[in-house]
């Protein structure tokens, strides 16, 4: 191995390595503030980019239809739980209302939209917020009523949503693979080194992501709530954070960063509806890396594992996952033994 | 009076009854919902059109769903045999179901032609046949058209699944035969986000020829990463690849690819001395008739070719033994491995008593991507 290939080699890492850099503070973010191991972070990823191929290929995407299905599942299980909360009738249509409509409103579009062929920079915003409906959505249905449980339960319950998206997403796209238009067709010429402009957008989008969550976090009001929650549920309570709003709030960020990632990568690689969940994976062994609390961690063992699976793909191409996968039994090994006490329910 | 009637009628009922049991009745399994549907759904519409009566004697199919299910797929071989007394099984489209059927059709001595490449032990497979290619005839003519090209050293570019494994193992001896050789072997997935760096291992050797082994939409992620790193030599594909996926997904950068293929679907390209020319044209003209133009599908291909398989051993087991009975399902078993050279839409089978797989090395065919098209070489 030379410096040339090395160096192509250290680019193609870090180029995907800031695809799970965005996946591992997704899953450190809804973490941190849920409890919630959120495996179908992945799932979005795949879903934001079979999205935006669909409105793409003229059709209406089939996430659509999904969309509506659950925002009305949503709306059912807000109706009841607020009537049997309340007993104000009024007082729940209103709440059951309000989940519903965003996600009729996107969906609406979506389906004008879809057969006039857009530019694909509407079509991509599209494509996010459609995706994007989902977060909030998935978290009432699925984990709102669970709040309270441990995270092992919370755990087994992202198996199942896992299992559950990736199911629809068969339904949905179909099993054949799409591949999305580059955003910037590009090349420059570094030396021996060629960077495509969909890689310089990659690393671009990921730097300035990152600078926008850290502003949210540290200068809004919302944020700052979402911290608070964080670092302790009770006391945010006491104060007066729901932890409803919150938990819908992060899951509503988590799905944002999902589709964008999905429209990030969709140019580079052929995309299937299973694609999500190994890229979804390598993000969350990122976020173990950082001990599933830091966010300059998560970004870390982001790169850590992208340069490490293109090194490994280029020695034992046939062991790469293996390679990838194996880092983390080193890694909670050294994390548990220098922690040296268990933090059983967080 | 009222007794006179129901005698009749439980006569009646008797006589057609036998009647009915006179039939050849074959079982059909395949994947009409589920992942697999895209096989099976073809195959389904192709066996629309099976003749009524093959050699005189009326041909009843019984077409079940076995949602790609192999617990459902080995309940429907169940049902074939003990209740529907099948004389001959078709299926399953998918070969883990057809793996699951394999059992109680053996037990039961019942033929199964199956519509996929299902992989047994030898000697595990006496009662089943396959229509599908085995990965072995088409890497004969892979290899073939690489020695006329005067390709010296090739590298492999394949998926880490049984798949890839299969088309190693099969093309390996005959590229030592050839003298021509293997300078790489790199893996990667299906859902792989780069293949950069197996990409420029491969490159750095240098090889005249690459071969991709990849199915349908997964195929041109590859091959688009060798050509991102400037790789200028020859790319093979696999039959697997051979789908309007590959130049969908590819475009430009797939242009020159050869791929081989089996003859079903390229009828109208064949050259006139192909054995296969006529049954491929006939094939693809009478379903499209059907089905319309342009739905031409190497499943329903296999379908076709139960059919003339049928249509060559009922003849011969009819002579041997009565429909309905076991002495007619083991004639039908003995007519397939018996009945020599046919001529199929898919090639050409000459299914022998050691030899289930049956293609002969004159079904692959070379094609090469031109504008998008497949165009026989």
């Amino acid at each position: 191995m030379d410096f040339s290939i090395a160096s192509i080699l250290l680019l193609d890492g870090i180029t995907n390595g800031a695809i799970y850099a965005l996946l591992g503070l997704a899953t450190v973010l809804v973490f941190t503030v849920t409890r919630v191991i959120f495996i179908p972070q992945g799932e979005f990823v795949a879903y934001g980019a079979l999205t935006l191929a669909m409105l793409q290929s003229g059709k209406t995407p089939g996430t659509v239809w999904l969309l509506l299905i659950l925002a009305f599942v949503a709306a059912c299980i807000e109706l009841i739980a607020c009537w049997r909360h309340h007993h104000n009738v009024s007082r729940a249509v209103r709440s059951a209302f309000k989940i519903l409509v965003f996600p009729l409103f996107i969906s609406l579009t979506t389906i004008w939209v879809a057969p006039q062929m857009f530019p694909l920079w509407l079509q991509a915003i599209i494509s996010v917020a459609i995706v994007t409906a989902f977060g909030p959505l998935i978290y009432r249905v699925a984990y709102q009523s669970l709040e309270d449980a441990t995270p092992l339960v919370l755990l087994i319950v992202s198996v199942g949503v896992h299992f559950a998206m990736t199911g629809f997403g068969l339904l949905f796209f179909g099993a054949e693979g799409f591949r999305n238009p580059s955003f910037w067709d590009d090349r420059f010429a570094i030396g021996s080194v060629t960077l495509s402009g969909q890689a310089i957008i990659i690393l671009i989008s990921t730097l300035a992501l990152i600078v926008m969550l850290w502003l949210y976090f540290e200068r809004s009001l919302s944020g700052k709530a979402l911290r608070a929650t964080a670092v302790n549920r009770t006391g945010a309570r006491l104060m007066g954070i729901t932890s409803h709003t919150s938990g819908q709030l992060v899951f509503l960020m988590a799905a944002l960063i999902g589709a964008l990632s999905g429209l990030l990568i969709g140019p580079t690689t052929t995309m299937f509806y299973d694609s999500g969940f190994l890229i979804g994976l390598k993000g969350f062994v990122a976020a173990v890396i950082a001990g599933l609390a830091s966010y300059p961690g998560a970004l870390l063992g982001a790169l850590v594992v992208g340069i490490i699976e293109a090194f490994g793909a280029f020695w034992a191409s046939a062991f790469k996952e293996v390679i990838v996968f194996t880092l983390i039994l080193p890694i909670l090994l050294i994390r548990s033994l220098r922690s040296g006490h268990a933090d059983e329910g967080h | 009076m009222k007794n006179k009637k129901t005698l009749l009628a439980l006569a009646f009922t008797a006589l057609t009854s036998t009647n009915a049991l006179a039939d050849i009745k074959i079982g059909v399994s395949l994947s009409l919902t589920g992942p697999g549907s895209g096989l099976g759904i073809p195959m389904q519409k192709q066996l629309q059109l099976f003749p009524k009566t093959i050699a005189g004697e009326k041909i009843t199919l019984i077409v079940l769903d076995d949602a790609t299910d192999p617990g459902k797929g080995s309940s429907n071989a169940r049902r074939f045999v003990k209740e529907d007394k099948v004389d001959v099984i078709y299926g399953s489209s998918i070969t883990a179901v057809a793996a699951a059927m394999t059992e109680i059709t053996s037990e039961a001595g019942t033929t199964q032609v199956a519509g996929s490449p299902v992989g047994l032990p030898p000697g595990k497979d006496k009662w089943l046949f396959r229509l599908a290619q085995s990965n072995s005839v088409m890497a004969h003519a892979l290899v073939e058209h690489m020695k006329k090209q005067g390709v010296k050293s090739v590298g492999f570019l394949g998926y880490t699944d049984a798949y890839g494994q299969q088309w190693l193992d099969a093309i390996s001896p005959e590229l030592d035969k050839a003298g021509i050789k293997l300078v790489g072997i790199e893996r990667f997935a299906r859902t792989d986000t780069s293949v950069t760096p197996q990409a420029i291992k491969l490159t750095s050797a240098n090889p005249n020829a690459i071969l991709v082994v990849a199915s349908g939409s997964g195929a041109a992620m590859p091959q688009l990463g060798l050509v991102e790193r400037g790789y200028k030599g020859k790319v093979y594909q696999t039959h697997a690849a051979a789908t309007p996926d590959l130049s969908r997904l590819g475009g430009k950068s797939v242009e020159g690819t050869f791929v081989v293929s089996g003859p079903a679907l390229l009828g109208d390209q064949l050259p006139d001395n192909h054995p296969s020319k006529k049954l491929a044209l006939d094939f693809v003209q009478k379903f499209e008739n059907e089905f319309g133009a342009n739905s031409r599908n190497q499943f329903a291909g296999h379908a076709y070719d139960f059919q003339v398989a049928m249509e060559k051993a009922i003849p011969l087991a009819l002579k041997k033994a009565k429909p309905g009975t076991a002495e007619f399902r083991s004639a039908i078993r003995d007519s397939l491995e018996t009945m020599g050279r046919t001529v199929f839409a898919h090639g050409v089978m000459n299914w022998t008593p050691t030899d289930h797989w049956g293609y002969t090395i004159e079904t692959g065919v070379m094609t090469k991507v031109v504008d998008g098209k497949f165009k026989v070489e």
